[in-house]
Order: C-alpha cells, then structure tokens, then sequence
C-alpha cells in the first residue's frame, strides 16, 4: 500500500534513492539541487539508508566518484544543478562511453554569467550530446517514479547506460507536493538488483576507459550510438510496467488535448503544468489548441513526436534555452529535423523565453500561441521568437 | 581478444569497450607511428646496452652476437637510441629511404 505524504521534491528525491536502496552516493551541493544529496546524506548519517557517501571537493570529483563506484557494480546516484552539471561536462562523456549506469537528477539551471541560481535549460542543452539517456519530469511525482525507473533502465543488461532526470529548480525542486511512495517491497519487486556484468574485480581483472587509437575509436562510438537507440524498447517496456505495477503511466511524448488540435504548442519540464492551464482556458473559449510535452529527451522521440503532431497545422514550441548565434532553441531545432522529411507537417514556429527563472503565466502561454497562430499566418523574418524580454 | 585490435567490428567489443583480457598491450604495433627507423652500424658498436637502457619503448634487445637492434613492431622512431649511442653506431632514417 502506498503512502502519500506531502513533501519537498527535493527530499522526495532521497526518499526515493532510499528506496531504490542505493550503494554509492557521491555528490557534491549546489543550488537548487543542495536539498536533494543534503536528504541524503542525513539518511546514510542516520544509518536509514546503507550507502557510502563520498563527500568531494567539486562536481567534475563527484562524477569520477561515480564512475568508479558504478564501475565495482555499486548502484549509483548523483545530483547536480548549472554550474555544477557544466564542471562535470567531460567526465559524462565517460560515464555513458563507458557504459556506467550512473542515476542523476538535475535541477535544471541557468549558466553564468550574469550569476543566476533560478532556473531554465541552458545547463540540459549543454550536455544534449553527452550520451546519457535524459528524461524531463514535470512534477514531483513524476521525478520520484523516474527516479526508480531510471535505475531499471540504466541497470538493464540491455542498456547499461548513465540516465539524467531533469527537474526544474526551484518550480519544482523546493516545493512541497503530495507524492505517493511504495512499499518498500513494492520498490524491491519493481527494480531488480544490479548486476553489472563485466565488473572491476581482482579475481577476474578487467582493463576499463582504455586508449583508442584511430584503428578501433569510431568503432566503439558506434557501439554506443547503437546501444543508446537500442535502450528506447527498454525505456518503453520499463515505463509500461511501471503503469502496471504503479498505475502511473509515462510515454517518451505526452498529449493533452492533441487529438483534435489545429494548433499545438510543446513544452518540457514543470511549464507544461502551467502550459495545460492556458489550453483549458482557450479550450473553454472554443480554440482547437492542445500541448505536446517531450518527455524523453535522449533518445530523441523521432516516432512518437511525429504522430503526435502529423495532424496539426501549426505547432509552437517553447524553448529554455538559447543556442546563441543558431537557429533559437534546440529543442526546437531538434523538432524542426524530425519533421522535415514528412509530407505533411505543421509549420513550427520557435519561441525562446523563461530564461533564468522567468515565469511564464497562463496568460503568458496563451499570448505566446496567439502570437505563434499571427507569425504562421503573417510569416517572419526572424529565425524564432522571444517572449518576455522588456524592449 | 581474439582479433587483432585493427580487425574488431564494432559488434565484436565488450560492454563499453572493456578489455577483459589481461596484458594484451603487446598485440599493439606502435610500430606504425613510426616516420623515422634507427639503423645500427655493429661495426662501431661496443656492446655498451646504453641505446638498450634509453629506449622509451622497451623495444630494443641484445642478440645472440651481442649486438642491439629494435623492434620495428613497436619502435617508434623517436631517435633517443641515436642521439644516446657514445659511439655514434644508430643512426635515424626516414621511413621511405
């Protein structure tokens, strides 16, 4: 029987690293994420979770600590947040090369500079090529079940790879929420132990992140290449029983009245919450609008992202992030190249806006489809938008 | 591994590109960086092992005779054997003459 509790997000997220029974945590604090590895660094203190924690002196220390707990077969978790996910940057290529299923969560943030703890995706566009599986969450329950999931995908024989859970800071790391935990037994049940297959061990000596000389380097990153489109049948299949254990079903793109939609708007992250409430209000005042929410970011959703808008006649989608000199957002851009070759597709139009933790209202969703529907009908001679800059 | 490293597929590599066999370094021809290769003159050599002792790569060994000579599966032409020898017996070629 599950328990509902209301509680931060952040805390929720150690409550579910408890759960999943991790061995290894090293971490290293940084806004918005301290609360997350704070939490846990209480539970291994109290002797409520029996981990090591490795307190380091940076994040690019925390990962390498993970890379080599992960390494041994430990199961591993870590958080980070901006600046602290950027100081980790080369060691993460390393984590998913070396196929380590290292579990994070990220509380997204913006870069520096001007110095900004809040929140935006600069930091998850910054590592979109690093080769770790990437799933943007919504809410704090979504985060605490994506937490467990992450640890079933990443582990799975079949993936055996890094995966990022990406929350936004503040909106949704330091809010309380009500969030059903399972049972202990439940959670045993669901994620099985890790067994890393080739893991270090004297007893049978393994030689691991070796030299690549030109002869056999593009292989191995093809491999990879390889295995991270292979892990979408097992994301599928673990969200799928997760449904049916938990009753809370998850799809790498979420619908909300799309079906039907003339114009669709996408969005990630905590924003699709308050995106949904300015569809309800258009919906109410007769407008055939709907949202599309990406929810997996890594593998790229291809498929599903065109079925999900092969009806529509415009889709607008809302990015965190600026590629600066580019095309506006990636995401964006990213939708843009999976539709090109499509027959029929609606005409994308680009808005960059709720950077460094800029809300963005109802009202605000529904000024920037407005807007979207006029440039789709009016054309424009900017590459994308922006929304809520003062002129 | 079975293959030579130059011969593996990209199907054939372990889990993250793990090497599960012990000490097969040795199956890596560093021989092939190499632009220059160090000729030895055993006319002006005495024997001494200095070009031995220097060599970075491990690759120069003593033969039957006495004399030195390299490897040329892993030397890399780097010319510190030549630039050792006290009696001038190694000198360095390019590859093509």
């Amino acid at each position: 029987m599950a328990t509902k509790m209301g509680i931060e997000v952040s805390v929720a997220i150690g409550e579910a690293v408890r759960l999943a029974n991790a061995d290894v945590i090293a971490a290293y604090p940084i806004t918005p994420q301290t609360h997350i590895v704070e939490h846990l660094a209480e539970l291994v203190a109290n002797g409520e979770l029996d981990a090591q924690y490795i307190p380091v002196e940076s994040e690019h220390s925390a990962m390498s600590a993970c890379l080599g707990a992960s390494a041994v077969g430990a199961r591993t978790f870590t958080a980070t947040a901006g600046q602290g996910l950027e100081l980790m940057h080369e060691v993460l290529y390393v984590a998913s090369s070396m196929r380590l299923p290292v579990i994070m969560t990220v509380a997204n943030r913006a870069l520096s500079a001007p110095l900004s703890v809040w929140g935006d995706h600069s930091d998850v566009m910054a590592v979109r090529d690093v080769g770790w599986i990437q799933i943007f969450t919504e809410n704090g329950q979504e985060v605490v079940d994506n937490v467990l999931c992450a640890f079933r995908i990443g582990e799975d024989r079949r993936v055996l790879l890094p995966v990022m859970i990406h929350l936004d800071g503040f909106h949704l790391s330091h809010v309380i929420e009500p969030i059903l935990f399972p049972e202990q037994s439940e959670v045993d049940q669901f994620l099985p132990p890790n067994q890393y297959p080739l893991p270090l061990d004297p007893s049978k000596p393994v030689s691991m992140g070796d030299f690549g000389p030109p002869i056999i380097y593009f292989e191995t990153k093809w491999a990879q290449e390889v295995n991270l489109e292979a892990a979408r049948e097992v994301i599928l299949q673990c969200w799928n029983e997760f449904g049916k254990t938990f009753q809370r079903y998850y799809s790498p793109v979420e619908c909300y009245h799309s079906e039907d939609a003339k114009v669709l708007l996408l969005t990630m992250g905590s924003f699709s919450e308050t995106a949904m409430m300015a569809i309800d209000k258009m919906r109410r005042d007769g407008r055939e609008v709907g949202l599309i929410r990406l929810r997996l970011w890594r593998p790229f959703p291809f498929g599903e992202i065109r079925q999900a808008v092969k009806n529509a006649e415009v889709l607008i989608v809302l990015d965190r992030a600026l590629s600066f000199g580019g095309p506006g957002g990636p995401v964006c851009s990213e939708v843009k190249s999976a539709l090109y070759g499509e027959d029929k597709k609606p005409r994308v139009i680009g808005f960059v806006g709720g950077l460094g933790g800029r809300d963005i209202t109802p009202a605000g969703f529904e000024e920037i489809i407005n807007r979207g529907i006029e440039i789709s009908q009016k054309g424009s001679d900017q590459e994308f938008e922006i929304f809520g800059v003062r002129e | 591994m079975t293959n030579p490293e130059g011969m593996l597929t990209w199907k054939d590599l372990e889990i993250g590109s793990i090497v599960a066999e012990p000490g097969n370094a040795s199956q890596y021809q560093t021989g092939d960086w190499r632009s220059e290769r160090p000729i030895f003159d055993n006319s002006k050599c005495i024997k001494c092992g200095i070009c031995y002792i220097f060599c970075p790569e491990g690759c120069i060994e003593q033969n039957a005779e006495g004399y030195f000579e390299a490897n040329l599966f892993y030397c890399k032409g780097c010319g510190i054997c030549a630039r050792e020898c006290w009696t001038r017996a190694i000198t360095i070629v390019p590859e093509e003459e």
